[in-house]
């Protein structure tokens, strides 16, 4: 199983309310191999949001197993979980999140700074994840000067900048109009065609019909997966 | 995270919020401003107290053996001054007995004084000026430089020839648009001649220093100054320090001598030197210097405080921004030092504006009043090692807040 990007096996998550529990995610198993690209849908309380945080490695689960490129990270502590963020996940958010005072260039070199790569060969990188979305003449733009598509596109380059095994993106073209974001689905598929693992996390269809497989949550488990893989025992 | 990386950050968010940034350090401001000036004006003090003070009463090099301290006279208890009033006056045997036998190259002079005795020439007088009667040696060993004519000779110092050396402001006063030499004047209804004019000396706390006569010791209007017998002050200088306090380690013992003093009682007479008649204002200036820390340090805390709660509001006002910042990667530690770099950076600003200030009033004074107000460097560089350390202090709660957020709560956050 050398090829499996994701293998979640189980995955539970509960988050107190009042005395009781409430069971976010109630046993989820889930294997992607590299270059796959998957959408995940499901209706509101579905689990969604909190599968996308786990495999974000910005949660942990209350139990099960998750191992991200060979790594078990559902056990580790939030150093480990900031480390394996920066070197191995690409975040795409709907709302951006990019930092408003910070140019484009900047932007896209934040996971930079945090895996200790030095300011020339940084900013370097930087630049060439700029030109692989079209970007590299809007570097020193900030993002107030940028339209939304084109904002979308930076943190696209800022995923990208420190080579993830998984590009996770949640909801990317919520805040954009039709046509934008068709053009940033474009640009998943050519990044699938060069080879990225990509997980989309939506609830929109058009968006949904875009990646190969489709995994649909509900009631926190998987209730339909258009290309199952086994798990390995 | 590179520190030069955090204090870039830190200065960007400080220049996208100037006016609430300097609303915020204006505590540490305050502080450093009020700590580098004033360290300037004590320093400046006493280069002033040194150069003006000691050096123009006394003379550099020089010092005086009289009965006792007359510096701080004021505040001694009752049964000192008391003892101070039963000695006896250093007498013309213990003068020459001192200049006999001193072997440190020392030149003396005997010297006795008065405030109150009417200078006249024909309708103008003045009783404002001291009247003071000294050996010839009196105008090298203070210094006291002749503009117009000459001092004493020896000779007429030796006889007690009626002529007199008069300060500048008296000069102006008996003989304003005439030149006194060689013309005559009243001391005390004595006739004198006056052979020449001192040099300008300027004013010690905005009293003159040109107020005053000198006559040879010996020459009649001593009389009106003190009794047969007695010297007010005996006034000696050396060519140096070392040979000056040479010569009164000698004068001392030669005096116990003199007055065959037993080893267990104390010297019934006192020896001022620059340093004795400094006595006071150093008491003067360890109080400042007592008290500066405290209110810099006041001053410090209350910045400190207005920097921690602007860190505070920045934390809750960049909730996302940390959260962003988690998400791509950064750890606890980034976050901490992000956030205790900026509020350092914040604080030492602050200090920098504070230091800048601090020596613009330290100008200021110079350039307003006659203290030399002279800015230290180790005061300097006190003040930004403070403005650190303030901010470093300050910064570290905000910071902890900061670096224990949630990503998935501050990513939320609006």
């Amino acid at each position: 199983m050398s090829d499996a990007v994701i293998q979640a096996l189980n995955l539970r998550r509960a988050y107190p309310m009042g005395d009781e529990a409430v069971l976010a995610l109630r046993g989820v198993d889930l294997l992607i191999r590299r270059n796959e690209y998957v959408a995940i849908m499901g209706p509101s309380g579905s689990g969604k949001s909190t599968l996308m945080n786990l495999l974000g490695c910005l949660d942990t689960p209350t139990d099960g197993e998750y191992w991200l490129n060979g790594q078990e990270v559902s056990r580790m502590s939030d150093d480990a979980l900031a480390r394996v963020r920066n070197r191995e996940i690409g975040f795409v958010f709907q709302t951006f999140n990019l930092l408003p005072r910070a140019t484009a260039l900047h932007n896209v070199e934040l996971p930079l700074i945090y895996a200790g790569v030095p300011a020339p060969e940084r900013s370097r990188r930087a630049r060439q994840a700029l030109e692989r979305v079209g970007l590299a003449q809007r570097a020193a733009h900030r993002p107030s000067e940028l339209s939304g598509g084109q904002r979308q596109r930076v943190a696209i380059a800022r995923a990208l900048v420190n080579r993830p095994s998984l590009l996770l993106a949640d909801e990317p073209t919520g805040n954009l109009d039709s046509t934008t974001s068709e053009e940033i689905m474009k640009v998943f598929g050519d990044l699938r065609a060069q080879g990225q693992t990509i997980v989309v996390v939506t609830h929109e269809p058009s968006i949904a019909g875009c990646a190969e497989r489709l995994v649909v949550l509900r009631d926190g488990r998987v209730d339909s997966d258009s290309a199952p893989v086994k798990a390995a025992a | 995270m590179p520190v030069f990386e955090a204090v870039r950050l830190a200065l960007g968010a400080i220049r996208a919020q100037k006016l609430k940034s300097f609303f915020s350090l204006i505590g540490v401001l305050i502080g450093v401003t009020f700590l580098i000036a004033t360290i300037s004006v004590i320093q400046g003090m006493n280069v002033y107290m040194q150069d003006r003070f000691a050096n123009k009463l006394i003379g550099i090099n020089a010092y005086e053996i009289r009965r006792f301290n007359d510096f701080n006279a004021e505040d001694v208890p009752e049964d000192t001054w008391r003892e101070w009033l039963r000695r006896p006056r250093v007498n013309y045997r213990e003068s020459a007995f001192l200049a006999d036998r001193v072997q440190t190259p020392t030149i003396w002079a005997r010297t006795c004084f008065e405030d109150n005795i009417k200078i006249q020439r024909g309708s103008l007088w003045t009783r404002s000026a001291e009247i003071r009667a000294a050996d010839e040696a009196y105008f090298r060993i203070k210094n006291l430089d002749i503009a117009s004519g000459r001092s004493f000779t020896v000779q007429e110092s030796k006889n007690g020839v009626p002529v007199t050396v008069i300060g500048d402001l008296v000069a102006q006063k008996l003989f304003p648009g005439v030149d006194p030499i060689n013309k005559s004047i009243e001391i005390g209804d004595l006739p004198y001649r006056v052979v020449g004019v001192a040099e300008r000396q300027g004013t010690l706390f905005g009293f003159s220093l040109d107020r005053f006569v000198v006559v040879p010791f010996t020459s009649p209007a001593r009389r009106e100054l003190c009794g047969p017998n007695i010297v007010h002050e005996l006034w000696a200088k050396s060519g140096d320090i070392p040979s000056m306090r040479a010569s009164i380690t000698e004068a001392e013992g030669l005096m116990r001598v003199a007055r065959q003093l037993r080893p267990r009682q104390d010297n019934n007479f006192f020896i001022v030197t620059g340093e004795s008649a400094l006595g006071f204002w150093d008491k003067i200036s360890r109080v400042l210097f007592m008290l500066l820390p405290t209110i810099v340090a006041i001053s410090l805390v209350v910045g400190g405080i207005v920097i921690m709660n602007i860190m505070l509001v920045a934390v809750t006002e960049r909730t996302r921004e940390i959260g962003i910042r988690k998400a791509l990667g950064a750890r606890r530690r980034d976050i901490l030092a992000q956030f205790i770099v900026e509020s350092a950076t914040l604080s030492t600003v602050g200090a920098v504006l504070g230091i800048g200030l601090g020596i613009a009033l330290a100008f200021g004074v110079r350039a307003l009043t006659p203290l030399p107000a002279a800015v230290a460097p180790w005061s300097i560089g006190l003040a930004v090692v403070l403005g650190m350390v303030v901010g470093v202090i300050a910064g570290v709660y905000p910071a902890l807040r900061a670096s224990k957020l949630d990503p998935i709560v501050a990513l939320r956050a609006e």
